[in-house]
């Protein structure tokens, strides 16, 4: 009953960031623990809209998408499923002339990171995307993008994790924790059974929109509130949207899976920080964009909406890397709507932090500090 | 208060009619939304005005027809004093309004009192071949026979269970149908048994004695304790197969009417935010209410076979007695209404329907754990074409214990019906899989729309509000 279970490293939160590390890790030999409050991949990595992309991301996310993105190849050999990744491309639509230029320069400086993108517009580009409507004018396309399932992909990454020794314990909230000046001391509260005392030498903090619970405790919370993007679905439909479609200036998102099923984002539901609930007046409104763009969806049913919890930060880029406060505590969170692609690879660099203490991959841009100190500064 | 209250009553069948016309009577006008063309709902469901054939009520509805009729009367008197809206779709719920479908365009709806008469759908639990064109469930069935004036087949077969078999059997047989055979999987010692509780209400009681009767002086085949073993067929209905005492038997027909009782339509109040229990009776998670029908949320009621499965004359009672209950919150007094009862008598009514429901579920049980016998190769979700076998190897493979769950890593539930079919069947097939209890996988979570809409009449209404620049993501 009061034994310690003692681990090399323990990830707080089972979402695809936390789950990918898990894994990460147990193949380079660590002891480790996943500690999931409720079902693994079940939050934003299990119902986010699926968009494997590099594309469109800022300058400073480039070198981490890159090397996530070489992961999904490979998905069969690491988690057993291709988690229904398709290689379908990413169109990035241009809605006004003025779209077209930042377009332009983001491909230029894409180009300088090894990624291909080509900028289509005018009678080619109507040409080439016939089943565009008149909302698009032109648009930048990155082949080696695509999409995925959530549903599948996230938890399919708990599975390998536990699958190579990864000690995965579902609906086993971590309920109290500390730094004793040598390791972490932590308790958890399985739903159904004894609570569990644990030591560990590491903590990864990978808990989503609720990371600043971690954060918090360890006196460095950031700034960082909770949105619901709003999703839903249509019934399977005859194959028509070529590629997983993207809006410069955003507002939209499409793609349309092997099934013919169209899985469409764009605004926010509703939520208290713990549920989310879609919206119908946001499912109207991203509706008559959606048609402006893709007409062959009008008249299609309707089938689900749904939302789910994900945590925003005021730059819309993640919080990874090592604590300020705290040895061995490390952070990965508040993907701020764009961690699906990234997840994969932040798991192999959270594993690098652990294993070498540093990572070659650049994430100064996204220190958990940057926060206080811009506001020290201003 | 009470000038300012906005009262949507969701429903036109007993209940929703009933709740109406207490309203009324107490000087309020509620919108009233009905998905039907006509009001009655299922059970009184009245045929589509001009629909090329008259059938009288009394071979409509039977011994209902004096109740029928009285239900249908007390509406049309009302509609002057009503914003009743047929046709009419509740798609999505937020808080204080409903977002509702109508001829093509979308309405949202605010409310400040909701009173949920969302009445009842077929208990769906399928068996190998029930997909097959020709294979119907039992209101499906009497749909046709009262909207359509059609039969489902030339050679019928009522299967499966419970007391609307006998009365659909009996209605197809009384307008003439074919109907080759009635097979019970409850057996008659079991409604022998139950007979002192059904007696509870010897007049219906009454009636499902004389149904049988009926057909058996009719020549209709009638088996009792059978086991189903599938439906036979390819590109349609052409013989089904069962089991009794150890002997297999097969008849030829070409149709097959599949009854396993009703299942609630709870989705509108899961959407609302009402707290749910299960419900050992109903085998299912009901929204909770008091005596009066009040729901866990402030100013939502609930009425009907919605709320519980009671049947239509529990539906009026309870109609009546959650209007009842509105008035009383919004401080108003209950209304006369002449030889309506008072809020104490429906109640005493009502412990006393439930006693004879508890009966009926004696009597007609449905098969203890119907998923043990599913065959690995039939399809569960015949939406998304998924089989038993998936769902099992899902359960032993992950360890799934939970069904929505389930959902999320196999699809069942996912597709067109949003699990409205199927979604019972793989709550029995997850607790036998995982060796649980129906209430301990849980229940599916209600997600909007309700029920499939078509995308283009949101386009067009003016009120589309506008994409907020902070949310726009890409």
């Amino acid at each position: 009953m009061s034994e310690t279970l003692h681990y090399d490293v323990v990830v707080a939160g089972g979402g695809l960031v936390g789950a990918s590390a898990a894994r990460a890790l147990a193949e380079r030999g660590l002891r480790v623990a996943l500690f999931e409050r409720r079902y693994c991949g079940a939050q934003a990595s299990g119902v986010n809209y699926g968009g494997v992309r590099c594309q469109g991301r800022p300058e400073e996310q480039l070198p981490l998408a890159m090397r996530a993105r070489k992961i999904w190849d490979r998905l069969p050999a690491l988690i057993g499923t291709d988690g229904e990744f398709v290689r379908s491309g990413h169109l990035r639509l241009a809605r006004r002339e003025s779209d077209l230029e930042p377009l332009d320069a983001w491909s230029a400086m894409a180009s300088g990171y090894g990624l291909a993108t080509t900028v289509y517009r005018g009678r080619e580009f109507r040409q080439r995307f016939p089943w565009l409507g008149d909302g698009a004018l032109g648009g930048s396309l990155c082949l080696s993008d695509g999409h995925a399932n959530p549903r599948l992909v996230s938890p399919a990454f708990a599975r390998a994790a536990r699958a190579l020794g990864a000690d995965v314990r579902e609906r086993t909230p971590i309920t109290e924790m500390a730094h004793d000046g040598v390791r972490f001391q932590l308790t958890a509260q399985p739903e159904d059974g004894a609570t569990l005392h644990v030591s560990c030498d590491w903590l990864l903090n990978t808990s989503g929109a609720w990371a600043n619970h971690i954060a918090g405790t360890f006196g460095e919370r950031v700034p960082m509130h909770a949105i619901y993007p709003n999703m839903w679905v249509t019934e399977p439909l005859p194959k028509f949207i070529g590629h997983n479609l993207g809006v410069y200036g955003g507002g939209v998102y499409a793609r349309q899976v092997e099934r013919g099923n169209c899985v469409i984002g764009g605004g926010r539901g509703t939520g208290d920080g713990e549920y989310a609930q879609p919206s119908a007046d946001t499912t109207r409104a991203v509706m008559r964009e959606a048609c402006a763009l893709l007409p062959a969806l009008r008249n299609a049913l309707l089938i689900r909406t749904w939302s789910g919890v994900e945590g925003e930060t005021p730059d819309n880029n993640p919080i990874i890397g090592m604590s300020r406060t705290t040895p061995r505590l490390v952070h990965a969170f508040g993907f701020s709507g764009g961690g699906f692609l990234l997840a994969p690879g932040v798991g192999e660099v959270l594993a690098d932090l652990v294993t070498h203490g540093e990572t070659p991959t650049p994430i100064e841009a996204f220190a958990v500090d940057r926060f206080a100190q811009v506001s020290a500064e201003v | 208060m009470a000038e300012r209250a906005e009262i949507v009553i969701v429903g036109a069948g007993p209940a929703g009619i009933r709740a109406a016309q207490t309203l009324v009577a107490a000087g309020l006008r509620p919108i009233v939304l009905d998905e039907n063309i006509r009001w009655g709902g299922q059970i009184y469901r009245q045929p589509p005005a001009g629909a090329g054939f008259t059938r009288t009520k009394q071979a409509l509805y039977g011994f209902e027809a004096a109740k029928a009729d009285a239900v249908h009367t007390t509406m049309a008197a009302l509609l002057p004093q009503l914003d009743y809206r047929p046709e009419t779709l509740v798609w999505a719920c937020d808080p204080k309004r409903l977002h509702t479908m109508h001829d093509g365009r979308e309405t949202p709806v605010s409310f400040s009192h909701l009173i949920i008469a969302s009445g009842a759908t077929d208990r769906v639990l399928p068996l190998p071949g029930w997909t097959l064109p020709g294979v119907y469930t039992l209101g499906g069935a009497q749909v046709a026979l009262k909207a359509q004036g059609c039969a489902i087949g030339e050679r019928v077969v009522f299967a499966g269970t419970g007391p609307l078999l006998y009365l659909v059997a009996y209605q197809y047989a009384k307008a003439g149908a074919n109907v080759v055979a009635v097979l019970d999987t409850s057996t008659f010692a079991a409604q022998a048994m139950a007979a002192p509780r059904l007696l509870s209400q010897p007049a219906t009681f009454a009636k499902g004695v004389y149904y049988v009767g009926w057909l058996r002086s009719h020549g209709v085949r009638i088996e009792h304790g059978v086991t189903l073993e599938g439906i036979e067929g390819t590109a349609g209905v052409r013989a089904i197969r069962w089991q009794r005492g150890g002997r297999e038997h097969s008849l030829e027909c070409n149709a097959v009417g599949l009854g396993f009782g009703l299942r609630p339509e709870t989705q509108l109040a899961d959407l609302a935010g009402c707290r749910f229990v299960f419900d050992d009776l109903n085998r299912c998670w009901l929204p909770e209410r008091d005596a009066a029908g009040r729901s866990s949320q402030p100013g939502i009621y609930l009425a009907g076979d919605g709320a519980g499965i009671a049947g239509a004359d529990a539906a009026e009672l309870a109609g009546r007695r959650a209007a009842l209950a509105l008035l009383e919150d919004l401080g108003l007094a209950a209304p006369f209404v002449p030889d309506a009862p008072d809020a104490a008598v429906i109640e005493r009514k009502l412990a006393s329907i439930r006693r004879f429901r508890e009966g009926m579920e004696q009597a007609f049980a449905l098969p203890e754990h119907p998923a043990a016998q599913w065959p690995d190769d039939m399809l569960v979700c015949r939406c998304e074409e998924i089989d038993a076998r998936t769902l099992r190897e899902c359960v032993r493979q992950d360890g799934v214990t939970e069904i929505n769950r389930l959902k999320a890593l196999t699809r069942v539930g996912m597709g067109r019906c949003q699990g409205r079919m199927c979604g019972e069947a793989a709550c029995h097939l997850l607790a036998e899989a995982s060796g649980q209890t129906l209430a301990q996988v849980g229940r599916l979570r209600a997600q909007a729309p309700i029920k499939p809409i078509p995308i283009a009449p949101m386009l067009f209404d003016e009120n589309v509000v506008a994409i907020p620049e902070e949310a726009r993501d890409e």
